[in-house]
């Protein structure tokens, strides 16, 4: 299964100490062993661009500055075998420490189905399945 | 009914409390579909009451269900597969207008049009197939995946109560006091996160295990004391849950007989539950331990989890975990056979323990009550009030109420009057208040 792994900063989290920061052992064994796709560090929200259309108009703006002390700082892309083996992984990154880890199961889907017979079939599946 | 039918009744009755689950827990593996499986289980044994009367309780009525649901499951997966084979079929024959697809079997299903296989195909090579690691009950991975930490708390208890223990949704609801549709729909949801999430159908590994089995009992010990303490609803509806409970802890100790606070635990719900008689008198009023009839108390019960205790302690290795240590405790009380003759030196030193591995305000608290009732009245009620000043028990109604069984023991009985009425006004459930008024009433008598 496919997980995306947001690492986010938590300002309940312990202090960052960076001598601890192993990040690099831990991408390591990953990539040994063909576990992560791919990641990267983020630039921070001061550096984020919001793009919208609104009545058919392009709108672009810094941000968005959110309130919030918890941002997203990074990622990764892992594959693996199950949730268990993701919690696993994210158990182990510095930044569970430091932070929290969000654990984002992939949603696979037939890019080329039209949208309309999706959304309609996937209602579906939902009513069925809660009877 | 006759007295054979009764008798095969009986029979399909005591398959489903022994059965269920192993039926239930091979057919998820085998197919992957929570839902199928269960729906396949219940067919067998309503198939079971249609047959056994007239061809006999089977020899082996676990490997009997076992089979009928496994056919059960290969029939639905068969008929799923060909209706999507038609809507494949269908769109095939759209857009080639014949020809290609002559020739393929009628009703054999298509291969999906990606070429990975599709997920009945998946189910249907599994089905049949064994364990990948050998020697593990399905039963278990069915406990560890039911209780899996990434479910909400509600969402474990309810698949625990339902796919392991094969009460109906409706018991459920019944039992936490929910509409039947809300229990249906977090079951559903429950199920759908397992599959979402990528929750795996495995017992977890050695690092992670003793964790997990903690949160596993954890569990088994909130359904039994939704049983136990519930409040409201008849003295059936609580005796249910408290016995799928130890049913389901009786499992866990089968299944893992080496874990010994799974043991423990089922120490304790016995231990607890021997008193459940005695708990609440003919005019459905609450009695304290104090005050119980112990004659009323469940010898068998007792005797089982006294055993449970010696058999441990005749292996000691490691520290006492938590669930040991209020084993112990409630030990102490099956023991006595007055409230006068309890040996609370012991209760307060084995608090001494608990309160060591579990620093929570609610074991503090009954830490100083057994101090308290074990002679050091004074002492006790210090603990009590540096607990209050805490504030970490604030609105607990059992703080001001422990703070006046003490006071009322150094012979205050106005101040312990006046700590029993603000226990009354935080109290919970009309049952604690009348029992606090009562006691209130007693020392107004006796001062």
């Amino acid at each position: 299964m496919e997980y995306l792994l947001i690492v986010a900063t938590d300002p309940d989290a312990e202090p960052f100490v960076p001598e601890e920061d192993n990040v690099g052992d831990w991408v390591d064994d990953l990539e040994s062993r063909g576990i992560r796709i791919r990641g990267q560090r983020l630039r921070p929200p001061t550096d984020a661009t919001l793009v919208r259309v609104r009545d058919g108009e392009l709108l672009v703006t810094d941000g968005p500055f959110t309130e919030s002390k918890e941002w997203m700082a990074g990622y990764d892309i892992l594959e693996v075998e199950s949730l268990d083996e993701a919690i696993e992984i994210a158990s182990r990154h510095p930044m569970a420490r430091f932070g929290r880890i969000e654990l984002r199961p992939a949603w696979p889907m037939d890019v080329h189905e039209p949208g309309a017979e999706r959304h309609a079939r996937e209602r579906a599946e939902e009513t069925a399945a809660l009877g | 009914m006759t007295h054979g039918a009764a008798a095969h009744h009986d029979a399909v009755a005591r398959a489903h409390r022994d059965e269920w689950a192993r039926v239930v827990a091979t057919l998820i593996r085998q197919t992957g579909d929570w839902t199928l499986a269960e729906d396949c289980a219940a067919e067998a044994f309503a198939r079971a009451v249609e047959r056994w009367p007239a061809e006999g309780v089977p020899r082996n009525p676990g490997a009997w269900l076992t089979t009928v649901a496994r056919n059960l499951a290969i029939d639905r997966l068969r008929r799923r597969a060909n209706e999507a084979a038609k809507v494949r079929e269908a769109a095939a024959l759209e857009e080639v207008e014949g020809g290609r697809n002559v020739g393929r079997r009628a009703g054999a299903p298509l291969p999906a049009p990606d070429g990975e296989p599709s997920e009945t195909d998946t189910a249907f090579d599994r089905l049949g197939g064994e364990s990948a690691d050998g020697g593990v009950d399905d039963r278990l991975r069915l406990v560890f995946t039911c209780c899996h930490p990434a479910l909400a708390l509600e969402a474990r208890v309810a698949l625990t109560l339902r796919t392991l223990g094969g009460l109906t949704t409706a018991e459920i609801a019944r039992a936490f006091l929910v509409p039947e549709p809300t229990m249906a729909q977090r079951i559903v949801r429950a199920k759908q996160r397992i599959r979402n999430a990528g929750i795996p159908y495995r017992v977890p590994d050695a690092a992670a295990l003793p964790e997990r089995l903690g949160g596993v009992l954890a569990v088994l010990y909130l359904v039994f004391n939704a049983g136990y303490s519930a409040s409201g609803g008849d003295a059936e509806r609580r005796g249910a849950l408290a016995d799928e409970a130890i049913r389901l802890a009786r499992l866990v100790v089968r299944l893992m007989p080496e874990e010994r606070e799974a043991a423990s635990l089922l120490a304790l719900m016995l231990l607890q539950d021997s008193r459940r008689r005695a708990r609440v008198d003919a005019g459905g009023e609450l009695v304290t331990l104090a005050a119980q009839d112990r004659t009323r108390w469940d010898a068998a019960e007792i005797a089982s989890g006294l055993a449970i205790l010696r058999s441990l302690e005749r292996r000691p290795r490691g520290i006492r975990g938590p669930y040991r240590l209020q084993a112990e405790i409630a030990a102490c009380h099956a023991a006595a056979p007055t409230a006068d003759d309890t040996d609370f030196e012991r209760i307060a030193t084995l608090y001494d323990e608990l309160a060591a591995l579990d620093p929570s305000p609610v074991v503090a608290l009954n830490r100083a009550l057994a101090h308290g009732f074990a002679g050091r009245a004074k002492a006790g009620l210090d603990e009590l009030d540096r607990l209050a000043a805490s504030g970490a028990l604030d609105r607990y109604h059992l703080l001001p109420a422990a703070q006046g069984e003490l006071l009322a023991r150094l012979g205050r009985a106005d101040a312990a009057a006046a700590r029993l009425r603000d226990a009354l006004e935080l109290a919970p459930s009309d049952a604690e208040r009348r029992a606090l008024r009562r006691r209130i009433d007693e020392l107004g008598a006796a001062s």
